[in-house]
């Protein structure tokens, strides 16, 4: 009767392929319920002092959802670490990662749609959230807990117009060199501790017949990040954190000399080939390799010895490479001009609520607590937080304790990574798509003047 | 002067067959055909059996060495597939296989039953503005899906619809729409009129045209863009992404695979696995339907 | 019924209470359209059948697309009216200019290619033995969706150095070197990576003109083949002379349909080369726009562009119509 075709055999067809789901989807509800019960009931289920989150009024039974692009396997420790809260308020957390957070976002606030809460990890994406209308300020509470755990820059990167929206929640190091211990133990290196060091270094590793340094840019959309990392980092040791903070908010253009001296310092060392690319071919391979697999050379066949990533590039080594100073893998700061100037780049992610009813506001006041960060510390490898609340002795990986340290460092000069303050244009698109040019060919200053006029005016 | 012979039923079928057959061994006796389709066969399933072959090695094997290289050197694992279902706190992807079937069964049924209504109306009838109303629909096609997502999502929140079913159905199926329209007026037009107006003679109605002389006629066609919708929507990832956003209970598996790949990490091998689990359902509808292109769009002849 | 379903049976439900829904709604309308007979009663049936088709492409399609028409003589924010500023920037920056030219290259190729395989092959397995099977196999890379091809076509064209004991995993440098040559970087190489990203969609589309062109295909009727082939004519000819003009309207359909298709795919540039290297087409572009660089102006542009673009491909096809019907 409705105008489909009615023959016997399609409807078996589709008969067939509706019970092939079914079978799937019982065996699902089945096998689902169960892993979900097995994995998370240790650890997180030690009771917490819970008087700073009942405050808010009787949240029993309330869900409190947050949207963030960490996804597997990372996103465990993250939920087992929302445990305490549920078990002592009664709320329920619902977890939702997805991969294309950073776009749909944006899509889901513009269009009335957001969650309660998201893991922003961009100041930049923090401003354009609120330009959309839909976040809400902070409450008093999360407010409070910044300003006791936090250095001040930290509270600063998500007020916008005098209004504070989002604690920080973890960070990462972006100053640092992988290498391999076991190699520098064996060729008699040592860790350099300023800037020339680790060009006597370099040119030490070329004499011993080696492509001393690594890279890779290739992450799809996003190709060319790891490059905007670099340029910033040398930024910070070249001109020195307030002209990096003047380029940063454009109060100096993008394409002026310090940026010039600066991104030609990078292709000191990524547009020499000599020095690159280590294990994985000629300059012009930094652009095809991804990020991921850039570092790998430094374990698999030694054929590489440096390598400048973040802290979270840990987690791509394959599993059972010891990542410790004394093992297969690890890293040092990348020394500043002296030994005694130490600035460092780094990022990290914040909690922006787009609602402000009281299981939100207890929630947010949970993450921005050191409760929060202790246990998640605890739970994870990989991660580490500039929260000062936090003991590193949690810390269970040896990359963390080591990030944990330089974050803490009183004498360390923090900077939020630039590109991610950057107005979109600029940081997720010309800075990125320009670099990638760069690396193959095109010159410093093409580049960086396509890069200031990408700026929005 | 015309007669036209009744449409088509089995017995007239069997006979044009048997002569068709007898015409089909004379042709495939030419071995450069033969040899010419096993080439491009070959040709066109080699990547993806370079896949196949990859969701089977180990990690390692896949990031230094060929998939070829498979067959001097076995290595074969199962873990990939494993990591697919989630045994290791992966994913598990059975739970979305269902999300992923209910999304796309009204989303096939519903654009394909519209369309066929309003094919007709275009092929067949005659109605002031019918020109410039398809022109209209078929140009339609270009609307890139990006530029409805955030408008279609502000009408969606407004109606409290987001987070449920409908949010898909609807919208893959207005997109669905412009070529589907197109392609089943196409397959309409070749409906030699003469049918039609004999049925009209004998003083049928659209609606029974519709249904006694288009619709087993349309089969083929029918068949074939259900097989392309269903694909399209299986496979769709950016609307699930915008519609389905808000959780677990309506993400369908194309959601999923995407985020198999990790937060930081190139997991080739659980992509490799994953895209495979994500093939079976569409390849097993292809064959099931297929069968309905042999039948042909017009078994058997009218003489006019 | 229109609230979030959590357990399998009542998605079920749900999804069985849609149908049902639409079912009765299909009902009312073919009701009310038996109801009206003879000439002046066409024109009402005809509107009646229309309507649920022109009430979703209303508001689903027409509505955004004027809108965006409308936003592209804006600017990055949607606020400031800029006139034709963006459409002067598609047209004056470089880059840009290579985008055009790369879309140009995937509208022209894609289609007429991929469908001469398709028919092609269409006519090679006509009736043979091996048929359904022979057909999957082409049609295979169709069910895959374009995050698995890329997947795929990864494994074809990476490149691995030319050192030491690294081995190559791509299987097209891996000819390359078992012939003899050096291991090239297939994705940067301009305007080669071009072509080959091209040959992804070709490799794609090609089932999708096979499956089309195989109905038409068995549309001819068989007295007049039987007819041809009692006088004689041999393969060539029955191609040019029978096959090819019958199917003729259906191969303009899936020219225009692979035509149009291409200009709106950007997955496969976004996932292999992200763009970048001298690969993008306008509809990354225009994603980009929107989406990553958040200028809504420039992507309502790049978007209407498109639109244009489509134009010749429609009065290509219109003019086709016509001369079918003039047959």
């Amino acid at each position: 009767m409705f105008g489909q075709p009615t023959s016997p055999r399609i409807r078996a067809a589709l008969a067939g392929t509706l019970s092939a789901g079914l079978i799937f989807g019982i065996a699902a509800c089945g096998g689902g319920d169960d892993s979900d019960d097995a994995a998370g009931t240790d650890a997180s289920a030690s009771a917490i002092d819970c008087a700073p989150y009942t405050k808010f009024g009787d949240i029993k039974g309330k869900t409190v959802s947050i949207y963030t692009g960490i996804v597997t396997p990372e996103d465990k420790p993250h939920i087992d670490s929302y445990k305490p809260f549920e078990t002592c308020t009664g709320a329920t957390i619902k977890y939702e990662g997805d991969k294309s957070f950073e776009t749909q976002i944006l899509v889901r606030a513009r269009a009335g749609n957001p969650p309660d809460l998201a893991i922003v990890p961009q100041p930049g994406l923090v401003k354009q959230l609120v330009t959309t209308g839909k976040a809400v300020p902070a409450p008093e509470e999360v407010g409070a807990n910044v300003d006791k755990f936090w250095d001040k820059a930290w509270k600063g990167y998500t007020t916008i117009d005098g209004k504070f929206y989002g604690a920080p929640l973890g960070a990462s190091v972006k100053s640092l060199v992988w290498y391999s211990p076991s190699e520098f133990k064996d060729s008699g290196y040592t860790v350099p501790t300023t800037l020339a060091e680790l060009q006597t270094l370099t040119d030490k590793m070329v004499t011993d017949g080696k492509k001393p340094w690594c890279a890779g840019i290739a992450s799809g959309d996003a190709t060319g990040w790891p490059i905007t990392d670099w340029m910033e980092d040398f930024m910070l040791r070249t001109a020195g954190p307030e002209k990096y903070d003047d380029w940063v908010n454009h109060k100096i253009p993008f394409n002026g000399p310090e940026a010039t001296t600066a991104l030609d310092a990078v292709g000191g060392y990524l547009k020499n080939d000599k020095y690159v690319n280590g294990g994985l071919g000629d300059v012009k391979s930094i652009a095809t390799t991804t990020f991921q697999d850039a570092g790998l050379p430094i374990v698999d066949g030694n054929t590489c010895s440096l390598h400048r990533q973040a802290s979270f590039y840990a987690a791509n080594f394959v599993k059972g490479t010891k990542v410790a100073e004394d093992g297969d893998v690890f890293a040092f700061y990348l020394p500043g001009p002296d030994a005694n100037t130490k600035p460092v780049l780094g990022a990290g992610e914040f909690v922006v609520a787009f609602a402000d009813r009281p299981e939100v506001k207890s929630f947010q006041t949970y993450l921005s607590s050191d409760t929060w960060a202790n246990t998640k510390a605890k739970l994870s490898s990989g991660w580490v937080t500039a929260n000062k609340g936090l003991d590193p002795n949690n810390l269970t990986n040896p990359i963390d304790k080591l990030a944990g340290t330089i974050l803490l460092d009183p004498k360390a000069t923090f900077r939020f990574d630039g590109s991610d303050q950057m107005p979109a244009a600029v940081g997720s698109d010309a800075f990125w798509k320009q670099s990638t040019a760069w690396i193959t060919g095109q010159d410093t200053a093409t580049t960086l003047n396509n890069i200031e006029k990408a700026w929005p005016k | 002067m015309t007669t036209a012979t009744p449409v088509t039923t089995t017995p007239p079928l069997v006979a044009d067959k048997l002569s068709a057959s007898k015409i089909a061994k004379k042709r495939l006796s030419s071995p450069w055909a033969s040899l010419a389709a096993i080439v491009l066969a070959v040709l066109w399933t080699l990547p993806t059996f370079g896949l196949l072959v990859s969701s089977f090695r180990p990690e390692r094997a896949i990031k230094t060495t060929g998939w070829w290289t498979f067959f001097s050197n076995p290595t074969l694992t199962l873990d990939n597939y494993r990591g697919v279902f989630g045994e290791d706190g992966g994913v598990n992807l059975a739970a979305f296989f269902v999300n992923s079937l209910i999304i796309c069964i009204p989303s096939v049924l519903i654009p394909l039953s519209l369309a066929a209504l309003a094919a007709y109306a275009f092929a067949w009838m005659n109605f002031p503005g019918k020109n410039v109303l398809f022109l209209i629909v078929f140009s339609l096609q270009i609307v890139p899906l990006q530029v409805t997502l955030i408008p279609l999502l502000e009408i969606f929140v407004n109606v409290k619809l987001t987070g449920t079913f409908w949010t898909l159905w609807l919208s893959h199926s207005t997109f669905a729409l412009p070529l589907a329209i197109y392609l089943l007026h196409n397959f309409m037009k070749e409906i030699p009129s003469g049918l039609i107006e004999a049925a009209r003679v004998d003083g049928a109605g659209h609606v029974s045209i519709f249904f006694k002389v288009m619709l087993p006629l349309l089969t083929p066609a029918l068949a074939a863009f259900g097989i392309f919708q269903f694909l399209w929507v299986w496979n769709d990832l950016l609307v699930a992404l915008v519609f389905a956003g808000g959780g677990d209970e309506v993400a369908p598996i194309t959601l999923q695979l995407a985020n198999l790949s990790g937060t930081r990490g190139t997991a080739w091998q659980l992509l490799s696995a994953g895209a495979f689990v994500s093939i079976i359902v569409p390849v097993t509808v292809f064959l099931l339907l297929q069968r309905y292109f042999v039948r042909g769009l017009l078994a058997g002849s009218v003489k006019g | 019924m229109f609230n979030t379903a959590s357990t399998t049976p009542e998605k079920i439900l749900q999804m069985l209470a849609a149908l049902l829904l639409f079912a009765a709604v299909m009902g009312v309308i073919l009701f009310i359209a038996g109801r009206f007979g003879g000439k002046k009663g066409d024109r009402i049936v005809a509107y009646l059948y229309l309507l649920p088709v022109m009430l979703l492409l209303a508001v689903g399609l027409v509505y955004p697309g004027l809108r965006t028409i409308y936003q592209s003589f804006f600017d990055a924010a949607g606020d400031a009216f800029i006139g034709l500023d963006n459409y002067g920037t598609i047209f004056t920056d470089p880059d840009q200019l290579t985008v055009l030219r790369n879309t140009v290259f995937w509208v022209v190729l894609t289609p007429f290619v991929a469908t001469a395989i398709g028919l092609v092959y269409a006519i090679l397995v006509d009736k043979s033995r091996f048929e359904s099977f022979a057909k999957t196999m082409i049609f295979l890379p169709m069910s895959i969706s374009f995050v698995a091809a890329s997947v795929i076509w990864k494994f074809m064209y990476e490149y691995r150095p030319d050192q030491g004991n690294v081995k190559q995993i791509g299987l097209i440098n891996q000819v390359i070197v078992w012939l003899g040559g050096k291991p090239v970087q297939l994705l940067i190489e301009s305007p080669l990576n071009t072509f080959l990203l091209i040959i992804v969609m070709i490799w794609i589309q090609a089932g999708f003109a096979m499956t089309i062109l195989s109905a038409a295909i068995k549309a001819i009727p068989d007295d007049i083949i039987e007819a041809a082939r009692l006088d004689g004519v041999n393969a060539w000819s029955m191609f040019r002379k029978i096959t090819l003009p019958s199917v003729q309207p259906t191969v303009v359909v899936v020219l225009t349909t692979i035509g149009i298709g291409t200009l709106k795919v950007f997955d496969i540039v976004r996932t292999m080369t992200g763009g970048n290297f001298n690969t993008s087409v306008v509809a990354n572009e225009f994603y980009r726009q929107t989406f990553n660089a958040d200028n809504q102006g420039l992507g309502a542009a790049l978007a209407t562009l498109l639109f244009l673009l489509v134009i010749p491909i429609v009065w290509y096809n219109i003019r086709s119509l016509r001369q079918s019907e003039a047959r």
